[in-house]
């Protein structure tokens, strides 16, 4: 199904979850913030959350250093 | 006419020109500083100039030090920051640099946040003296900015940021600065700012480890209120270390972003 992310649209697999999305894009949970139609997702919820066609997603990959 | 000098408005009269003005008022002084800029020739002044006159070597009084320290200003800019607020979450390497910009800037609120004390491996990158070490970071730069410009109402925090003291610690400031070094208190506070506070500009950074291309530091408007500085890619790790160079342009970019926020130039 299609998906959008960070303004791409992208396919992914039906049923997937927040934190396996992030594990498909081999990012940590701990460093990012997830936002799926303009709503912020608490990060308890990644793996219960499955994503649906047509999501905005914006990801925000966070590294480390300052 | 009306004009502006050391700190005070003057009645003077018309088309008076520089020279005039100093051979009237401070005859000693050797700088001349019209609106900003240090002027060689005389020139004619209008209605509502700025002018700092300035003997080197001089330390002036009380009253006229505030507006000489800001005399090299854009004219307009120190009245709106003095009246501006800035809180910086973290004063490592970015936050410790902000605050002190912030400070030469002549933002009127300044309040700042850490629970560490300074470390040798500190030195290399944050605005810490050796002597320094052993201090609380918060109390330590607390003494520095007294040190830069005493006219500011800071607001040292010795605290970690969490989930319960987000919203006391960071409510009420014109902008909100992350200068965290963890990637994962990065996200935490990102996540708070953007389901909390999400009407007030928030400045984070991210990708500023190394000596690479300091052109590769962009700032990414990530939301309406949300901006995002650095590479995106260059984090610290194995082998990429924290240095002065690089660390303090995103520092400075972080707070010029903030300075152009509150003059309304964003």
């Amino acid at each position: 199904m299609k998906v959008r992310l960070n303004g791409k649209d992208i396919e992914i697999n039906e049923n997937i979850t927040v934190a396996e999305l992030l594990g498909i894009l081999k990012l940590s949970d701990k460093n990012v913030v997830v936002e799926i139609n303009m709503n912020i997702i608490p990060k308890e919820d990644y793996a219960n959350i499955i994503i649906q066609e047509n999501d905005k997603l914006e990801i925000i990959h966070f590294v480390g250093g300052g | 006419m009306k004009i502006y000098l050391n700190g005070r408005f003057i009645e003077i009269d018309d088309n008076i020109t520089t020279d005039a003005l100093r051979d009237r008022f401070k005859p000693d002084a050797d700088i001349v500083i019209l609106n900003g800029f240090p002027v060689e020739t005389s020139l004619s002044l209008k209605d509502g100039d700025t002018v700092n006159l300035i003997k080197r070597s001089e330390i002036p009084s009380d009253q006229e030090l505030e507006c000489l320290l800001v005399s090299r200003h854009s004219p307009g800019v120190y009245e709106i920051l003095k009246k501006s607020s800035v809180v910086v979450a973290g004063v490592g390497g970015l936050g410790s640099n902000i605050v002190v910009s912030l400070s030469r800037m002549g933002v009127g609120r300044i309040r700042f946040i850490d629970f560490d004390v300074v470390e040798p491996s500190n030195i290399n990158r944050q605005y810490y003296f050796i002597d320094q070490i052993g201090m609380k970071k918060v109390f330590a730069l607390h003494n520095t900015l007294l040190r830069i410009n005493p006219y500011i109402n800071y607001e040292p925090i010795d605290a970690k940021i969490d989930e319960k003291n987000s919203h006391q610690l960071l409510k009420g400031f014109d902008v909100v600065i992350e200068a965290f070094d963890k990637a994962e208190e990065k996200s935490k506070l990102t996540s708070f700012m953007l389901s909390n506070l999400k009407d007030i500009p928030f400045i984070a950074a991210s990708g500023v480890a190394g000596y690479g291309d300091t052109e590769k530091i962009k700032i990414n408007r990530i939301k309406e209120n949300f901006f995002l500085v650095g590479d995106l890619k260059s984090g610290a790790d194995v082998g990429m270390g924290l240095m002065a160079t690089r660390v303090a342009v995103a520092a400075n970019i972080q707070a010029n972003l903030a300075v152009r926020i509150m003059l309304g130039d964003i």
